[in-house]
């Protein structure tokens, strides 16, 4: 036995890893079950940045989205920019995008098309969001937006000139945004938004990262990084997280134009929101008498809509996670059995 | 483990080639029949123009472009109900629709006879079709390295290559040497020749701007070491790059990871929790905010002093240093964690692409029926 996993052909391991990653993601794809997740503080703070963006200003928030990755980490890092312009667009911020990566542009776009063109139709380029592109120059263009954004960013990606923008009337410098939210792959990314701006500017910086680079990144928060979302497991935390509260608001808002007061609508929505399917039952209860009987069904018609798949992304790449790596484990486990069996043996390790 | 790089015998060669001739076949005829898996379907949209002011150029210069709006739009269609013999300037845009629409609208088409008429707003799109099997392809040719090396890993991987030079040479003459040397250089010539929607400066700023001669030399001069007699001129702007960067990067670092990251490191070894909890619940998050705080001191101290060669490594220095190591070896493992996850997040994306938009095996983003995945795949 020790013999056969010592002389283990390498092409074994990765049919294991090959049927670790493919089986669950074809079980999800055809049941739509995916696994539950427990959003640790650090996605939860990175939410509540997004969340009070602008607030203390008595105004819309500005947020800046920085996109800085490309095609080879998206399967990464796109669950999170997706859920990011979510939250942004069900909070009625106004997006500023921007890359330092060449080919950021298209994954802006894709976020655009997916998130606000699919499901904001309303939302108005131009009034509600805006696409400054990509610029050349690394961690010297967070250097000079620090002091003047219009020298770097002179027409949005459609050569649209700044001032021709209403949205960008007011904006002159990186201090003018409220909030700083980087989607980083490498280089130029989290890393310069922390030295270049969050840390010498009074501005907060939340991220999200590959999980190459979240190791290196955990020691800024909560100090220069107010939020960390660290590889696809932080991408699926913050969805989560999201889609609750997206559930919870219109909760919320059935339930006040249904006729409760705010402060009861304010104490049934989390619950609600976090087990939807009690709402058919909770509906008939007697909590939900004052109730009036459109908002009942609206409610229930809510609680029976699927969530789109865009918006679960992050969540269904976790199942192929789950197996992937405990097969990692057991090789780790079995390598090691090996080396041990081996040097017991005297034979070389 | 064994290697894999061993040559093909006969009949491994003959497994592949029979492989391979049946994925083309697959390809081939996917492509010429039915209507379903691998396919993609776009709308395609009339974007009509017509010019309704021309561009005016006043007396200090400024040019105002001509002004050109949808002929669908109110002013469009006012402007050309009255000038019917303006000349409009039109194209298709293509939008990419869910296979559903498309299927939906044949049926629509079949009951109510409008097929005959001609094709319907949504069509295949071969471009994108074939971009799609061309995706499908290099994922699998890259895959097959796994397996072992083999022709289409190295074409695939000499693409890729070859591809991304070409567009980082292409971003990167128009994306930094136009904007941020030809147009500040003489942006009268930049809009005549590169960039003719761009907005030109008042008046006093046309003549060229004789500061941006200076990273123009500095490029040349960088430019030279493929020449190489004159190899020793790049020198000069390389050591300009190191310089400046060098004095960037030193006031960032500084701040941001020496000054600042010691601030953070200085925090009180007992840290109060959650006040408004019950006694329990408040001594127990005391408890953790506190261990928290004190494995942090704990672990900046070990692991300093791990990296503080000047004494020998004995006794409580030794000990100390031991813990350092411990925190080192779970910072790897830490980062050894993210990076398989980041890995097989990659993965899985790469065959969930494979199963959804090329195989229609899974549809998570509800774009087709389940009777319409069905027949794609099977027809």
């Amino acid at each position: 036995m020790i013999n056969l996993l010592a002389n283990l052909d390498r092409r074994w391991i990765f049919l294991a890893m090959a049927l670790c990653v493919s089986v669950p993601i074809l079980v999800i794809g055809l049941t739509g079950r995916t696994l539950p997740e427990t959003p640790t503080p650090l996605a939860r703070a990175f939410f509540n940045e997004v969340d009070i963006a602008g607030q203390s200003k008595g105004r819309r928030g500005h947020v800046l989205l920085a996109f800085d990755y490309d095609p080879a980490s998206a399967g990464e890092l796109s669950p999170m920019a997706i859920s990011l312009v979510h939250q942004c667009a069900e909070r009625g911020v106004r997006m500023y995008f921007m890359s330092l990566w060449p080919v950021g542009p298209q994954m802006i776009d894709g976020a655009i098309t997916k998130v606000i063109e699919r499901y904001y139709p309303d939302l108005e380029y131009g009034e509600d969001y805006v696409n400054l592109g990509f610029k050349a120059g690394n961690e010297q263009v967070i250097k000079v937006m620090g002091v003047d954004l219009t020298t770097e960013f002179r027409t949005d990606v459609r050569g649209t000139p700044l001032s021709e923008i209403p949205m960008m009337d007011g904006i002159t410098t990186l201090e003018d945004f409220d909030l700083i939210a980087e989607i980083s792959a490498g280089y130029p990314g989290t890393k310069e938004w922390v030295l270049y701006a969050a840390s010498q500017f009074d501005i907060p910086l939340v991220s999200g990262m590959t999980g190459v680079q979240a190791p290196l990144m955990y020691p800024y928060y909560p100090g220069q990084l107010k939020g960390l979302l660290g590889a696809i497991k932080g991408a699926a935390e913050y969805e989560a997280v999201v889609n609750q509260w997206i559930l919870e608001e219109r909760i919320r808002a059935i339930l006040v134009s249904g006729g409760f007061d705010q402060a009861e609508a304010d104490a049934a929505a989390p619950g609600l929101a976090t087990a939807p399917a009690q709402i058919s039952t909770w509906t008939e209860g007697a909590q939900a008498a004052s109730l009036d009987p459109k908002a009942r069904s609206e409610l229930i018609e809510l609680a029976a809509e699927p969530i789109p798949g865009e918006f679960l992304e992050g969540q269904r790449r976790m199942g192929p996670q789950l197996f992937a790596h405990l097969l990692m484990v057991v090789l780790i486990i079995l390598g090691n059995l090996v080396f041990f069996a081996q040097r017991r043996k005297g034979g070389h390790s | 483990m064994s290697a894999s790089s061993e040559p093909m015998t006969g009949s491994q060669r003959a497994i592949w080639t029979v492989i391979i001739l049946a994925i083309v076949g697959l390809v081939v005829v996917r492509s010429m029949v039915g209507n379903g898996m691998g396919r993609v379907y776009v709308e395609q949209e009339d974007m009509a123009f017509v010019q309704v002011a021309a561009a005016v150029e006043s007396e200090d210069g400024t040019v105002t472009d001509a002004k050109w709006v949808r002929t669908s739009s109110m002013v469009g269609a006012a402007f050309l109900e009255k000038n019917p013999d303006a000349e409009v300037v039109g194209w298709y845009q293509y939008t990419e629709v869910d296979p559903k629409d498309y299927f939906r609208q044949e049926a629509e088409r079949a009951a109510t006879g409008a097929a005959v008429a001609g094709p319907g707003p949504i069509i295949l799109s071969w471009p994108r079709t074939i971009g799609l099997w061309v995706a499908a392809f290099f994922t699998l040719a890259i895959f097959s390295f796994l397996y072992r090396d083999n022709p289409f890993y190295k074409f695939a991987e000499s693409v890729v290559v070859g591809v991304s030079a070409g567009y980082w040479m292409v971003v990167g003459f128009w994306d930094v040497i136009i904007p941020n040397l030809v147009q500040r250089l003489n942006p009268w010539f930049s809009k005549q020749f590169f960039t003719p929607g761009m907005e030109l400066p008042t008046m006093q700023e046309y003549w060229p701007n004789l500061f941006y001669l200076i990273p123009l030399v500095l490029g040349i001069m960088l430019i030279m070491r493929l020449v190489p007699k004159c190899g020793w001129l790049s020198l000069w702007p390389l050591a300009f790059i190191v310089g400046t960067m060098a004095g960037l990067r030193m006031v960032g670092y500084i701040e941001g990871d020496f000054l600042k990251q010691i601030t953070a490191s200085i925090i009180p070894l007992y840290s109060e929790g959650s006040v408004s909890a019950p006694p329990f619940n408040a001594a127990w998050s005391t408890f953790w905010a506190s261990l928290a705080n004190i494995l942090v001191v704990v672990g900046v101290l070990a692991t300093l002093t791990y990296f503080f060669f000047s004494i020998e490594h004995k006794g409580v220095v030794g000990g100390t240093a031991r813990v350092g190591i411990w925190y080192l070896m779970i910072t790897f493992g830490a980062a050894f964690g993210f990076t398989v996850m980041g890995r097989i997040a990659l993965l899985a994306a790469r065959v969930e692409f494979l199963f959804d938009d090329w195989l229609w095996l899974i549809d998570p983003n509800e774009q087709r029926t389940i009777i319409e995945s069905a027949a794609g795949i099977l027809w």
